[in-house]
């Protein structure tokens, strides 16, 4: 089934009876080639090029929940490529490029919205912060400009631009950025690979993972043994529980990020805008609810809902920067699970058992990756070499200290991202 | 979440720091050896469910503390100063 306008007349016509599932819901079969853990947005982007780019059919997504259920549909939505430090700089930068076309790739509607992101900032320290930053994108290749104040007053003159105690000096704008349906996302690339063959297993736990001499076998799930010559870990918010089913111990902590959204309101927000001085950032949907969030809670936890202090800071921080936001209702709060590892960027590589592949620590930066970490990961199963945009997300940087990549300088330690 | 101070009482979260799970009471020997100091520095059990980590009452007493908690409840079970605690261990 292809989406097209002249579809949507026509079932709008007949009563839009033709519509059929987007992807089947088969029985798992005793053996694929590649298992992968994780229906998530990850773990289904990687589905889904691992067949449209290597030709690769054997496949199955082992979801222990349903599509689209677990953090790729409590995210922000937010897209866009304006990392500092090689690895992240050219990763993401592939990841925007497959956003781009992703909505034609996969004959889905993901509405990606390029809305534009605007960094503020608010010292003169800031300042000279992000003008290396934007010379950073643009040495990639990506875009961005530096705004003065009265830019960024012309783009957004709701915000308290007198604040005393901060001001804003002005703003990195990086217009290639902005927004997608994260639920869209899923699903089109779960309908894009069960196109091409990928089984889909909802409500299948992995219970254990079988290594022999050194070599993956397959995995135990809640609906039986499935055996496998490669299989591939992508769930970020377990990748801990997962891990040690093969014996491995990752170095990750796993933190609550919390988000709220607000009653529709009428256009007011044109982009995504980043407060430098408070946790804060925002957006508006495309059905009118404002949403924003904030940094982590702070303290390990897997409870997918945060504690009222950081809801107070992100408060706090919203009215500072737009006091015009102290009007809006908020409808809802909810938290994901932050796969946080060390110097707060992602792992995608090889474990030391043969034929088991790791992606995971994507720390707040998940929703972004989704097309460029199947992408990648997808090559390193598919042909055991990473790809060029993921040479540096490797799981060894810790032991070694070489090639960290700790955008916020804080050093490489759990508790500073 | 409130956390319960041995020297306080029981405490709104605000007054404390997280510092990290409880391995840090456990430092390993200076010349234990790259790989275990890779482990214990960088890698975690990260449980979903019991866990034993490390708050600075840094808002109240000043104590560090172990507490046992839950971190997918948010249960919190009971908490002990950090300094009893490694005591008992050597």
């Amino acid at each position: 089934m292809r989406f097209s306008g002249f579809r949507i007349l026509k079932e709008g016509l007949t009563g839009n009876k033709g519509w059929r599932p987007h992807w089947r819901d088969p029985e798992p079969k005793a053996e694929y080639d590649i298992v992968i853990i994780g229906g998530g947005g990850h773990g289904l982007s990687t589905a889904y090029y691992l067949a449209k780019e290597h030709g690769l059919r054997n496949i199955a997504v082992l979801e222990k929940g349903y599509i689209g259920g677990g953090n790729v549909g409590r995210n922000t939505t937010i897209v866009r490529a304006n990392y500092n430090l090689p690895g992240n700089s050219e990763f993401y930068s592939h990841s925007l490029k497959l956003w781009e076309g992703l909505e034609q790739d996969l004959n889905y509607n993901v509405m990606m919205s390029q809305r534009g992101v605007l960094n503020l900032f608010h010292s003169d320290g800031q300042r000279d912060y992000a003008a290396r930053r934007a010379n950073s994108m643009i040495n990639q290749g990506d875009d961005a400009q530096l705004l003065d104040r009265e830019a960024v007053r012309r783009m957004v003159p709701f915000l308290d631009f007198d604040n005393l105690r901060f001001p804003v000096f002005g703003g990195l704008y990086h217009a290639r950025g902005g927004t997608a349906r994260h639920d869209a996302v899923a699903w089109g690339y779960a309908r894009g690979a069960d196109q091409r063959g990928v089984d889909l297993l909802q409500n299948c736990e992995v219970t254990g993972i079988d290594v022999e001499n050194g070599r993956v076998r397959g995995v135990q799930t809640s609906r039986g043994p499935i055996r496998a010559k490669k299989v591939a870990m992508v769930v970020a918010g377990r990748s801990s529980q997962v891990a040690a089913l093969a014996g491995m111990r990752l170095p990750i902590e796993s933190h609550i990020l919390q988000a709220f959204v607000t009653e529709g309101l009428k256009p007011l927000i044109d982009h995504v805008v980043t407060f430098g001085m408070g946790h804060f950032y925002i957006s508006q949907s495309d059905k009118g609810g404002l949403v924003f969030g904030g940094d982590l809670d702070f303290y390990a936890s897997y409870a997918a809902r945060g504690n009222l202090p950081m809801a107070e800071h992100v408060m706090e921080a919203a009215m500072t920067l737009m006091p015009a936001i102290g009007k809006a209702r908020v409808l809802r709060s909810w938290g994901g699970i932050m796969d946080m590892s060390p110097d707060g960027s992602p792992i995608i590589d090889k474990t030391d058992i043969e034929g088991l592949y790791l992606n995971c620590g994507w720390c707040y930066g998940g929703f972004k990756a989704v097309p460029g970490s199947g992408h990648c990961f997808a090559h390193l199963i598919a042909q055991d070499r990473p790809h060029p945009a993921a040479t540096r997300l490797r799981l060894d940087r810790f032991r070694t200290g070489r090639g960290l990549m700790d955008e916020e300088g804080t050093g490489a330690q759990h508790n500073l991202h | 979440m409130r956390l319960p101070c041995p020297h306080c009482g029981i405490r709104d979260i605000r007054e404390f720091d997280y510092m990290g799970h409880a391995l840090a009471l456990e430092r390993p020997a200076p010349d234990a050896g790259a790989a275990v100091w890779d482990d214990y520095v960088h890698n975690r059990e990260n449980p979903a469910g019991e866990t034993r980590d490390l708050w600075y009452h840094g808002l109240g007493c000043g104590a560090w503390l172990v507490v046992h908690r839950n971190t997918v409840t948010h249960e919190v079970y009971g908490a002990q100063l950090a300094r009893d605690v490694k005591g008992a261990g050597q």
